[in-house]
C-alpha cells in the first residue's frame, strides 16, 4: 500500500534525516514507529501525510506518487489540531464540511465523495454524543482525542497517521484509547502508523514496529511483532522480551 | 462584568457629578438632573440628527476599516512572502500619529463625509490589520496541519481556521478603537460642517455659550462611544461563545 523508495529528506540547512531510505507497508497492517528525540519519526508522518516532500527519492500510497496530503488517508496530531470555537460535533463535521466546501474535485475529495453524511454514528461509536455541543476547552484530554479519532473516521479514510496520540493522556485513558484504536482499525480495515517514543505503546499496538535511530536513517529496521493487540499480549513473556530488546537496541543505537 | 456593577459604576459616576457641581456652582458645570432635561428637550429640538451624522459617519469609518484591514491583515498573517515584503512598511507607518493628517485629508479629500470618514479610516485600519496579522501569523501550526491533512486548501483554511481565529482580534481592535475613533469624530466635526455631535458642543459651549446644551451634546457624544462598545461586547458574546464557557 505505502512504498518509500530511496526517500532522501533534509530540512533547509540541516543534515538529512532520511538518506536513500525504503519501507514498504501493506494493507491492513498496523506499525509503531519508535526512536529517540530528533530522528525523524514525526517527520517521516508528515512525509506519510504529503505534508512534506522529500528531497529525493518517491513515496507512492495506492500506486500514486504523493505530492500533496491525499484525501483517503487521516492524520491525528499529539495535540488534536482541535478547532477551539467550534463545538465537539462541529469538530467532528469538519472534514465534511472541508469535503463540501470543495466538491468532489478528487483533490481535496474522493470523487466517489457523498455529501452530507451524518457524523452521529461517530459521536456515538467513541462515546462522545454526550457533550457534542460542548467546546474542546470543555472537555477531558481523552475525550478531545476521542473527538479526534471521530473526525478522521467521518472521513472513512484507509490510513490512519497518529502522532503520539496518547502520550499527554493517564495511563488508564490511554490504555482504552490504545484498544479502541486498536479495534476502530480492525473494524475499519484501516492500515495505522503510529508514532510514539514510548517503548511499550510501541511494542502493544505495532505488529510491525520501524525503529529509527541517529539521522540519517538508511536502513528500515523492523521488529515483527505478530500477536500485537491480543488479549492478554501485554502480560506474556514475548511482550516483556521484545520490550527489552528494543530498549537495548534504542539505548546502543544511542551509545 | 455584571449587569448590576455596571449600574452600580454609572450611579456613582452620576453621584460625582451631583457633588461636583454643588461644590463648584458655576454655569459651566449644571447638575446632571438639568443636563439630562436639556438633553431631552434638545432632543426634539436638532440633537438627534447630529447624533444620527456621527453615528453614521463614525459607523461607516469602522465598517470601512474593518472591511479592508481584516482581509489585509489575515493576508499578511496567512502568508510569509506577503508578511516580508508588507511588515516593514507597517510597522514604519503604525507609530506615526494620523490624526496630524486631518488638514492634508481635507486638501485632498474636501470638506464633505468623505474626508471625515477617511481619517477615521487611517487610524483604524493600521490598529486592526497589526491585531488581525499578528492573531493569523500566532496560530498552532499543528491546527493548520490538521486542516491540510483533512484536504483543506488555501481557500479553505482562511474559510475555517483564519477567519474566525481573527475574529476575537477584530472585535478587541474594534473595542480598542473606539475611543479614538469617537475622539477623531469630535476632531474632524470641529470644522467645515454643520452637523455632528462635534460642531454641536462646540457651537453651544463656544458660540451659544449654552452650558447645559454643550454637556447634553458630550452626554450623547459618550452614549455614542458607550452604545458602540456594548455592540462590540454583544457581539462578541454571540459570535465567540468559546470564549466565554468555563
Amino acid at each position: 500500500m505505502i512504498d518509500l523508495t530511496s526517500v532522501t529528506f533534509a530540512y533547509p540547512h540541516t543534515s538529512p534525516l532520511f538518506e536513500n531510505f525504503s519501507l514498504s507497508i501493506c494493507r491492513g497492517e498496523t506499525w509503531s514507529v519508535l526512536g529517540p528525540s530528533g530522528c525523524g519519526k514525526t517527520t517521516l508522518l508528515y512525509l506519510l501525510a504529503g505534508l512534506r516532500q522529500p528531497t529525493s527519492g518517491r513515496i507512492s500510497i495506492e500506486g500514486e506518487i504523493l505530492t500533496r496530503p491525499r484525501p483517503r488517508s487521516g492524520l491525528i496530531l499529539q495535540d488534536y489540531g482541535l478547532l477551539p470555537w467550534s463545538t465537539v460535533r462541529e469538530n467532528v463535521e469538519l472534514g465534511l464540511r472541508v469535503r463540501d466546501f470543495y466538491g468532489e474535485d478528487g483533490r481535496h475529495t474522493p470523487v466517489d465523495f457523498q455529501p452530507g453524511n451524518d457524523v452521529s454514528y461517530w459521536l456515538k461509536r467513541l462515546g462522545i454524543d454526550e457533550v457534542e455541543d460542548k467546546f474542546p476547552s470543555q472537555i477531558s484530554g481523552g475525550q478531545r482525542q476521542r473527538t479526534a479519532i471521530a473526525r478522521t473516521l467521518a472521513l472513512e479514510p484507509d490510513l490512519l497517521l497518529m502522532d503520539e496520540p496518547f502520550s499527554s493522556l493517564d495511563a488508564i485513558t490511554r490504555g482504552d484509547l490504545q484498544n479502541l484504536t486498536l479495534s476502530l482499525c480492525t473494524e475499519q480495515k484501516l492500515t495505522l502508523v503510529i508514532v510514539t517514543h514510548a517503548i511499550e505503546e510501541a511494542a502493544g499496538l505495532g505488529k510491525k514496529i520501524l525503529l529509527l535511530g541517529d539521522a540519517p536513517n538508511q536502513r528500515a529496521r523492523i521488529f515483527e511483532n505478530p500477536n500485537a493487540g491480543q488479549s492478554g499480549y501485554r502480560s506474556s513473556q514475548a511482550y516483556h522480551e521484545l520490550c527489552d530488546l528494543l530498549w537495548k537496541e534504542m539505548h546502543y543505537e544511542a551509545a | 462584568m455584571k449587569r448590576r456593577d455596571a449600574l452600580i459604576a454609572a450611579l456613582g459616576l452620576l453621584l460625582v457629578w451631583q457633588i461636583l457641581a454643588m461644590v463648584v456652582n458655576l454655569p459651566i458645570l449644571p447638575d446632571p438632573f438639568k443636563v439630562f432635561n436639556v438633553f431631552v428637550r434638545e432632543l426634539q429640538n436638532g440633537l438627534s440628527k447630529h447624533f444620527v451624522f456621527s453615528l453614521w459617519r463614525v459607523f461607516a469609518g469602522m465598517a470601512l476599516s474593518v472591511l479592508i484591514a481584516a482581509p489585509v491583515g489575515l493576508a499578511i498573517g496567512g502568508s510569509k512572502k506577503l508578511d516580508r515584503l508588507f511588515s516593514p512598511l507597517i510597522y514604519l507607518l503604525y507609530p506615526i500619529p494620523k490624526v496630524v493628517f486631518v488638514p492634508v485629508v481635507i486638501l485632498f479629500l474636501g470638506i464633505g463625509d468623505t474626508a471625515k470618514i477617511a481619517i477615521m479610516f487611517l487610524i483604524l485600519f493600521f490598529q486592526i490589520t497589526v491585531l488581525v496579522r499578528d492573531q493569523a501569523a500566532g496560530l498552532a501550526p499543528q491546527l493548520i496541519q490538521s486542516l491540510q491533512s483533512l484536504g483543506a486548501g488555501r481557500r479553505a483554511l482562511f474559510r475555517f481556521v483564519y477567519i474566525p481565529a481573527s475574529l476575537p482580534a477584530i472585535l478587541t481592535a474594534l473595542r480598542q478603537s473606539i475611543g479614538t475613533a469617537v475622539a477623531v469624530l469630535y476632531i474632524t466635526e470641529l470644522s467645515a460642517t454643520k452637523y455632528g455631535l462635534g460642531y454641536y458642543i462646540y457651537y453651544n459651549g463656544s458660540t451659544l455659550l449654552d452650558y447645559p446644551a454643550m454637556y447634553a451634546g458630550v452626554v450623547a457624544m459618550s452614549m455614542l462611544g458607550l452604545g458602540m462598545y456594548f455592540s462590540v461586547d454583544w457581539l462578541e458574546r454571540k459570535w465567540c461563545k468559546w470564549k466565554f464557557v468555563t
